[in-house]
């Protein structure tokens, strides 16, 4: 069902308007720890929802989103810090008031980020996507921390002393403007002729290339889409923390990921989002009871899979009538007439 | 060339390490297909139990003879056995039928369950495991300089692995652990306890993780409740290396992954290490996707 154009133009001027009022009441409203964790929930949604498009829709199992953070997070970085200061004086800014140039920066390094991202997704993508399952599992992975300890030794970025003082450009609404776009992109992708080829593909491979689905270039096409992502979170997250070490970089990133997209349900999108900001959120709500906080938080990770497997949302999208429905059951006539 | 040999030890050593816990790898993906994913904090917990047992003997630095140092391996070994079936019995055995995805997801668990359990109950701090066999250093013909740890870390290695083949390739038990990796329900229906088999390899695989664990704990003695974090990621690598599913293959694939580990970081740069077995990884996948000895399956359409 196609939305006519005027709907949608509708749509995304109230959602910028939405985001631009939230943006200026939030810092009222909710402390600063609130708001930490409104952006990180942010960054982690379009990791999860990007990472869902190549394991959920594509069912190619890829254990290195990290990695692709990380070439988002330090080139974005990078070049905040080194071109950042030209780009701006030409603007008739400084690095300490960038005003409007703040804006431009940042969309900037999403661009290069993201690109950078993508870039690499592909060049990992021709050759890895041609093994399967666990292999190509343990590939990514493989390559995820090849990429760590290649960032860790190149010094102009700062190496094991990590990469320091980068300007500060992420905010409330650039996170989530950037959230709204990777959800209608991912979304709007996986209902197009593209991504039907790409659900063919997971379904089944030999049947998709039998039919002339050239399921090579479609497993490198969500690879390379879903690394640019990845990307722009990690540009995202370095304007926003300030500061980038490979650490934060390191499989256990990638795992936290791939937990989010199947615990949300491989192949949902809702699921995603909702896994996404429930294990931003848990391990906080668990910090009062500090030293078991990790443990319960493995421990209901374990649980969630052995009494929910295929995930909070399944493999689909939940349908908002059939849950009303539910809730409020139309009472039917009894089946037969009766009295 | 001394130096070259020196490395050589080195590297057989560690790879000796890596061969043994990729073997539990290995001897589950065989049959479950599934990675263990908690296989590397068993590892871990071996290494702890061997601490705790020393402790409980009352043994100190120096003081402990070869017959002490066994017992406290086969009650590491076995403690770790144990652990190896509460994991399999309460985690993986109710996703018998499940996808594999999900079951890989709850190892993660388990993982986290483990490592995260390790810091509350053992503390973050790094522990000093103290060395109850003392050290001498040996000369190998040809100059290299080894100490008596690190052939005794060869020699356990090389024992336990004999061992297993021996179990695997002889036994009765190890003909039916074959029969499941080569069909699961065919060997179900000729009647072998499928589900006492793969607890019996859980079990099996666990008890080498823990060897592999004190015999490190023996030669570098500074154990973590994250010890096994990297050296399980490193030692699946090897089992993938070596063909996955088959066990002289995980024994070559870490003998590989060791020896490359090590000239890398003595030859090259050390920052690089953990990077090498990932790369050494890719391009044997890339040139053989079935790994050095595994066989190539082909696809049934």
């Amino acid at each position: 069902m196609r939305r006519p154009f005027v709907l949608r133009a509708a749509l995304t001027v109230g959602l910028l308007g939405l985001l631009l009022v939230l943006e200026k009441v939030f810092p009222h409203l909710i402390n600063q720890y609130a708001a930490r964790l409104m952006i990180l929930s942010g960054i982690n949604i379009m990791l999860a929802v990007s990472l869902n498009l190549i394991n959920g829709f594509t069912g190619q199992f890829s254990l290195g989103h990290a990695g692709f953070m990380a070439i988002g997070g330090y080139t974005s970085g990078y070049f905040a810090i080194t071109a950042g200061p030209r780009v701006l004086s030409a603007l008739g800014a400084t690095p300490t008031d960038p005003g409007a140039g703040a804006a431009l920066m940042l969309v900037l390094g999403l661009l290069i980020g993201g690109g950078a991202a993508a870039l690499a997704g592909l060049l990992i993508g021709i050759p890895t996507l041609r093994l399967r399952g666990d292999y190509l599992a343990i590939a990514t992975l493989g390559l995820g921390e090849i990429i760590r300890v290649v960032i860790l030794n190149i010094e102009a970025v700062g190496g094991a002393r990590g990469l320091n003082n980068i300007p500060s450009y992420t905010s409330f609404f650039w996170v989530y403007l950037m959230v709204a776009l990777t959800i209608v992109v991912n979304w709007n992708l996986v209902r197009s002729r593209h991504g039907r080829a790409l659900l063919a593909v997971r379904e089944d491979e030999v049947a998709a290339e039998s039919l002339g689905v050239p399921t090579t270039r479609y497993k490198v096409l969500a690879f390379t889409v879903g690394a640019a992502f990845a990307g722009m979170a990690g540009s995202l997250f370095a304007h926003y923390l300030r500061y980038l070490n490979t650490n934060s970089f390191s499989f256990l990133k990638s795992f936290e990921v791939v937990i989010m997209v199947v615990l949300g349900g491989m192949g949902s999108i809702t699921g995603s989002v909702s896994a996404a900001i429930l294990l931003t959120l848990l391990p906080e709500f668990l910090r009062p009871i500090k030293a078991y906080r990790m443990v319960i938080y493995a421990l209901l990770l374990v649980l969630l899979m052995l009494l929910r497997p295929q995930g909070i949302f399944g493999a689909g999208e939940p349908n908002p009538r059939a849950l009303l429905r539910r809730l409020w059951p139309r009472r039917a006539p009894a089946p037969g007439g009766g009295s | 060339m001394q130096e070259f040999l020196q490395q050589l030890v080195n590297g057989i050593t560690w790879g000796s390490i890596y061969a043994l816990i990729a073997l539990g790898y290995t001897m589950v993906y065989g049959i479950l297909r599934f990675i263990n994913f908690a296989h590397g904090d068993v590892y871990m917990v071996g290494a702890y139990i061997a601490y705790y047992l020393v402790a409980a003997f009352g043994l100190s630095a120096g003081g402990g003879t070869p017959l002490a140092a066994l017992l406290i391996l086969l009650g590491a070994m076995l403690g770790a056995a144990g652990l190896g079936i509460i994991i399999e019995q309460a985690a993986y055995k109710p996703l018998r039928r499940q996808p594999r995805l999900t079951v890989l997801i709850t190892a993660i668990g388990v993982s986290l369950l483990l490592e995260n359990g390790g810091i509350l109950v053992f503390g973050a701090d790094p522990k000093f495991f103290p060395q109850i066999l003392t050290s001498r250093s040996v000369r190998l013909p040809g100059g290299a300089l080894t100490t008596s740890h690190q052939l005794l870390v060869l020699g356990g290695a090389l024992v336990l692995m004999v061992a297993l083949s021996l179990v695997v390739y002889k036994s009765r038990i190890g003909r039916a652990m074959r029969a499941l990796s080569f069909n699961r329900d065919a060997a179900n229906l000729m009647g072998i306890p499928t589900d006492r088999i793969i607890t019996f390899t859980f079990a099996l695989g666990s008890a080498l993780a823990a060897a592999a664990g004190v015999l490190v704990a023996l030669s570098t003695p500074r154990i973590d409740p994250l010890m096994g974090l990297l050296p399980g990621l490193k030692a699946f690598v090897a089992a993938v290396l070596g063909g996955i599913g088959n066990i002289p293959g995980a024994m070559l694939g870490g003998l590989v992954l060791g020896l490359a580990e090590t000239l890398v970081s003595g030859y090259i740069s050390s920052t690089y290490r953990d990077a090498i077995a990932f790369a050494v990884l890719i391009v044997i996948l890339l040139v053989r996707p079935a790994g050095l000895l595994g066989r190539a399956v082909s696809e049934k359409v």
